[in-house]
């Protein structure tokens, strides 16, 4: 039944979104990164999924790649990193929570329209996976501009790189190198921000982006 | 005539169902709670007991304080009778329109309110202007749970939305997983249920319905009770009959198909009431103002659900 | 004729108020003069009605007043009938009512002559066939309630109100003005029957359609322009502000269908998204400022915004079906704004009627001075729980259908193509249905605070119920408000005629549905019965206390208040209007309004009593007209030192605008 093979494809995309308004909604670091963790593993139903309908199983690979490294690997190794540091456990952000919403509301809108109107011609099924992965991505970005703690910042980018493996598998073709090199990349950023933030822990005993600014000289 | 009879039956389905429900969800958070718990027929016995006992009113109480247990009774009831229960498609179920379920919940809830704030204590008012601010955010919500359902359905009528999703051509939806997250957070927030409002206690700092019926006794206390046991009833039957619709009856079918569709609802609510048990059990109350993040939270979901509803029809 | 029977009620009017001239000062004078003018409203009334059965034929006058080459045109066509219902029945519905509650007023000759006259002019503006009449009959219904608005003048912020009304109204005529220049082009034909039938291009039409938006609207009470509205609506004695709030904002609403719906021709999407924006913007704003407000007849004014927001959301659901030439859906959503219309003005009309009623029953329009009312205005207190709920669109009353109906119309608009309007609407959509809810929680409050509870103050203790002729309209109304949401189906064909006339389709036939049921577009799809919902409600009531009385104890006793066992003596310590609104306050008005609480709290030991302050800033007065008001004064400074100048100055300055329009001129030809 080809309508229930794209309505779950849809079902597990538009889940993913659900998941990234969920992390946004978060005050708490812990509860975040177990968000996440759900984040990733949405990711991997989908691409396993993804998977299942287009035979094409390297897509298999892409899946526990997300389940295994993302949804357990890296929450676990944030979750030691907040503790070692000893960060401050709740998240402040800019503005309020039901103005990030709204915000939020008004970037998947855009990326409907967007995504809609711009691939016009395209297979209309994965029109609208690509305009959810859109979502993703952009929702992931507000994330990072509207949080102040340095963790939530990490999780944010984390999450617009799923966003963009989703895009990608919907998208038809996707091969396992692009999906390696694209994880090592990661990997490599992420190990760099990991870096980064003990030494920012070290010489400024906090890793609030906004203390940072005071320390710039550009206090507001 | 045999429909006037299911319509009739189905009326007072509701009205004895109601209070063993919430004898069932109490039970279940007892036993959760490694307590014994009351009976599940507990309920029955409050009521009795309320409608034995005297009514003491508050010397400043208006005609309103004591006409407002009936109208909110009267308006929960005549909602409740009408969310198909086992069988779509009966006598007047063609007058059972979604919105106009929710503004009579809306008319209920609006006599409540004022009855609280009729005796003049500041409890009544606390938990009058509470229940507004829920409500200013709970009955949007809940409109646009209905628009998701009704672009879905092509109809807001409640009947027609249930048969078409029994039918087979509604498949799994982005929109409907949506709503019926939306539809869950609100259906809470409406009952006073954790994480909003605590159902059993009588502290200022944590009620919200139990400050507006404070001064309420006897056979008052009693309606209002069995009024606030028909709208959770109200809500798993809307969640069952438009997200779990199997088993249902349709239109002008034969007592073999009523009866399976009585059993399998049973079957829902007691589902549904162990759910919410399990689910009071888990979460702690939240404090006053964090419930309009929450309901916020629901709102976004509604109106995510029609917005993709609007953008494409194959979400 | 209709017309013809219309004109002389105006005439007839004009002259009840050159007789309150000589009679005003006399005992009998108020009753003479609302006396009139009740008989004359209902004789207007009945002439509409026929007009509108009889299936809105139109009928034309043209009358040599006026410039000598064009005349005076009026005409009634269905359109115009059913505002003149509404007008009309307004009218009759505010003299019965001063007929008692004029008895009281202070100095009756600064209102008496210009009453008759309001409701004259507002006849003559819905009867209007040309320009120059309309604009006459504008000016001349905003110079009367100007008077009126300064009947009480020596009250604190009246002369304030008076003065901003005065400003916008101007401001309001002189857009019309442009907006029928604009229309009628260069030919310089004002007649409607001539601007219906001109063509125009896309950027004339949105001229037209901005300058109306600013004339009509401003008179309307749409955000931004909504500012002068709850200052004007609460000086004018009750009985004026019922009509200006409820049948003066119709007028308005008249003007802007009349004007964008027949005279502009076939509209474009995006002036539909221009509408819908501004409507659901108002319908938030307004609500949110009414329920921050202790002065109930300055609540009773921003509702009012609120109420006209919701009429300007379905005008725009109209226009954009209409630019798409769904025509069904059109006329479902035109309809649910007309229904809207009839309805804010039964509604409004009643409540300001109340608010009057404990004003003068107690003195007070503040209230967190009020309290206890029901026990001692009882008939006065039904009627205003009446308007209070049929105002929060509940069941069965009228308010709920025209919400019912508006939902319905945008229920059925994913199927326009344009994106635009694809996002909007769910937008807007969500905006209503927070509306619909906050006025609820407003209309708890205001019912709440003023009726039940404990009285905070003598007066409240000492009121009495008011005279029978103001009980009478309240009733008269309050029923009338039952019987539209019962019995809808009549209201929506009597509509038929008006939105066929504007938008070529109608909704299909109501009064032949089986059980008197409202279905709007087809049975399958949705359907709702407000008889039936009346009955069940009375049906499940009367069953619920029959069985209570057999099975139950009736046993009953009076005592003091539980309140938990600590029962306060002091009516202080109940909910005031701000405490009310606190929780709303803090989660809506913290984003709209800044809204911040200090609490002030003296050290542990000293007497002085700890104090709350709540700062709030209106974001429309502090963004757009207190900047207007700096700039223009700014100009003013600078413009003032050519008060001061030489003679030789003022040659020079004459001079060169003479050789710069000579230049002009040279280059021109």
């Amino acid at each position: 039944m080809p309508h229930l093979a794209f309505d779950t494809a849809h079902l597990l995309a538009g889940g993913l979104v659900l998941v990234s308004f969920v992390l946004l909604y978060q005050d708490r670091l812990y509860s975040l990164l177990n968000i996440y963790a759900l984040h990733a593993g949405v990711l991997a139903a989908s691409v396993a999924w993804q998977a299942e309908i287009q035979n094409a199983p390297h897509l298999y690979v892409t899946a526990a790649i997300a389940l295994g490294f993302k949804a357990i690997v890296i929450p676990v190794a944030l979750r030691r990193i907040v503790v070692r540091l000893g960060i401050h456990r709740e998240i402040e952000s800019v503005v309020s929570t039901g103005l990030t919403m709204l915000g939020g509301m008004a970037l998947v809108a855009l990326s409907m329209v967007v995504m809609l109107k711009a691939a016009a011609e395209a297979n209309p099924l994965a029109r609208e996976d690509l305009s959810f992965a859109l979502a993703v991505v952009l929702l992931g970005l507000l994330m990072m501009v509207t949080r102040r703690n340095a963790v939530s910042q990490v999780v944010g980018f984390m999450s617009v790189e799923n966003g963009l493996v989703l895009a990608a598998t919907g998208a038809r073709g996707m091969p396992l190198v692009v999906e390696i090199s694209v994880a090592f990349s990661i990997l490599i950023a992420f190990i760099v921000i990991g870096i980064f933030l003990f030494r920012i822990r070290e010489r400024f005993d906090t890793v609030d982006v906004q203390a940072l600014d005071r320390f710039r000289g550009e206090q507001r | 005539m045999f429909d006037f009879a299911v319509q009739g039956a189905q009326m007072a389905l509701v009205l004895l169902l109601a209070p063993l429900l919430t004898g069932i969800v109490r039970k279940a958070k007892a036993r959760l709670q490694r307590r014994r718990g009351p009976s599940v027929f507990q309920p029955y016995r409050d009521l009795a007991r309320l409608l034995r006992k005297e009514v003491v009113l508050a010397e400043n109480a208006s005609w309103l304080f004591r006409i407002a247990p009936y109208l909110i009774f009267a308006a929960t009831w005549v909602a409740a009778a009408l969310v198909p229960t086992f069988a779509t498609g009966l006598t007047f179920s063609w007058s059972a329109d979604l919105i106009a379920i929710i503004a009579l919940l809306g008319s209920g809830r609006f006599f409540q309110a004022l009855a609280g704030m009729d005796v003049g204590t500041s409890f009544g008012g606390i938990g009058a202007s509470r229940e507004m601010l829920i409500a200013s955010l709970a009955e949007p919500a809940m409109l646009m749970i209905v628009f998701t359902l009704a672009l879905i359905a092509g109809s807001t009528q409640l009947s027609s939305v249930a048969a078409f999703m029994v039918s087979s051509e509604v498949g799994l939806r982005v929109s409907l997983g949506l709503a019926l997250v939306a539809l869950v957070m609100v259906a809470i927030a409406e009952n006073a249920r954790i994480p909003i409002d605590n159902p059993a206690t009588h502290l200022e700092l944590t009620m919200v319905h139990e400050a507006m019926v404070l001064e309420y006794s006897g056979r008052h206390l009693a309606m209002i009770e069995l009024a606030a046991a028909l709208k959770l009833l109200l809500y798993i039957s809307l969640i069952a009959c438009i997200f779990a619709p199997w088993g249902l009856a349709p239109a002008g079918a034969g007592a073999a198909a009523l009866g399976i569709g009585a059993l399998s609802y049973s079957a829902k609510l007691l589902c549904g009431g162990l759910l919410l048990a399990v689910f009071e059990t888990t979460i702690a109350k939240m404090r006053v103002f964090r419930v309009p993040d929450f309901l916020g939270a629901a709102l976004m979901l509604g109106l995510l659900g029609t917005l993709l509803r609007f953008v494409s029809r194959s979400f | 004729m209709p017309v013809d029977l219309g004109l002389e009620c105006v005439g007839a009017l004009l002259g009840v108020a050159a007789l309150a001239l000589a009679v005003g000062r006399s005992r009998a004078g108020s009753s003479v003069v609302y006396g009139a003018s009740f008989i004359l409203c209902t004789i207007a009334l009945a002439s509409a009605l026929r007009a509108l059965i009889g299936g809105g034929i139109a009928y034309e006058r043209v009358l040599p007043l006026g410039l000598p080459w064009i005349g005076a045109h009026f005409r009634i066509d269905a359109l115009a009938a059913f505002f003149l219902v509404v007008v009309d029945l307004g009218g009759a519905a505010t003299s019965l009512y001063a007929l008692g509650y004029g008895r009281h007023e202070a100095a009756p000759m600064r209102v008496l002559p210009f009453f008759p006259a309001f409701l004259a002019a507002m006849n003559l503006v819905v009867l209007a066939d040309d320009a120059f009449t309309f604009l006459f009959a504008w000016e001349f219904m905003s110079l009367t309630s100007w008077a009126l608005v300064m009947a009480h003048h020596r009250e604190r912020g009246n002369a304030q109100a008076g003065y901003v009304y005065f400003l916008m109204a101007s401001f309001g005529t002189l857009c019309l003005l442009l907006a029928f220049g604009v229309l009628a082009g260069s030919e310089g034909d004002y007649a409607f029957a001539a601007l219906r039938a001109s063509h125009h291009a896309p950027v004339t039409a949105a001229l037209v359609l901005t300058f109306v938006l600013l004339g009509a609207g401003s008179k309307a009470g749409i955000v931004p322009l909504h500012t002068w509205l709850p200052l004007a609506h609460p000086a004018a004695p009750s009985h004026v502000s019922a009509l200006m709030s409820g049948v003066m904002t119709k007028v308005a609403i008249y003007g802007f269908v009349r004007l964008i719906f027949d005279l502009l021709g076939t509209p474009s999407w995006w002036s539909s998204m221009v509408v819908l924006t501004l409507g659901g913007i108002t319908a938030a704003l307004g609500i949110l400022h009414a329920l921050m407000e202790r002065d109930l007849k300055r609540l009773l004014a921003y509702s009012t915004v609120e109420n006209i927001g919701i009429i300007y959301i379905g005008l725009g659901l109209a226009l954009a079906f209409r630019a798409n030439g769904v025509e069904w859906a059109a006329a479902l959503a035109l309809t649910a704004a007309l229904f809207h219309v009839l309805n804010h003005s039964l509604f409004k009309s009643l409540l300001f009627f109340g608010a009057g009623a404990v004003l003068t029953a107690t003195g007070e329009r503040d209230m967190e001075q009020l309290g206890g009312l029901i026990h001692r205005m009882k008939l006065t207190s039904v009627a205003f729980l009446v308007g209070c709920v049929a105002i929060s669109a509940l069941p069965p009353l009228n308010g709920f259908v025209s919400e019912w109906l508006t939902f319905q119309a945008i229920l059925v608009s994913p199927d326009l193509p344009q994106w635009g309007l694809k996002i909007l609407i769910p937008g807007i959509g969500a905006l209503l249905a927070l509306a619909a809810a906050l006025a609820a929680a407003c209309f708890v409050k205001a019912f709440g605070v003023t009726f039940l509870g404990r009285p905070r103050s003598e007066a409240a203790k000492s009121a009495q119920d008011v005279d029978r002729f103001s009980l009478a309209a309240m009733g008269l109304l309050a029923l009338l408000c039952l019987l539209a949401g019962v019995v809808p189906g009549f209201v929506i064909d009597g509509l038929g005629p008006v939105v066929q006339s504007l938008v070529q389709g109608r909704m299909p036939a109501q009064s032949d549905m089986p059980w008197l049921s409202l279905i709007p577009i087809a049975a399958s799809r949705s359907s709702y019965n407000g008889l039936l919902v009346l009955c069940f409600i009375a049906l499940s009531g009367s069953l619920a206390a029959y069985a209570i009385h057999r099975i139950a104890s009736r046993a009953l006793r009076r005592s003091a208040p539980w309140d938990c066992g600590f029962p306060d003596p002091s009516p202080i310590t109940q909910y005031s209007a701000g405490s009310f609104a606190q929780p709303i306050r803090r989660v809506f008005g913290a984003v709209v309004f800044q809204a911040r609480e200090t609490v002030a709290m003296p050290p542990p030991g000293a007497l002085a009593p700890s104090r709350l302050t709540v700062e709030m800033h209106d974001p429309v007065w502090e963004g757009l007209y207190a900047p207007v008001g700096t700039a223009v004064g700014f100009a003013a400074e600078r413009l003032n030192h050519l008060q001061f100048l030489t003679i030789r100055r003022y040659l020079s300055l004459v001079f060169l605008l003479l050789v710069l329009l000579l230049l002009v001129l040279a280059v021109w030809l």
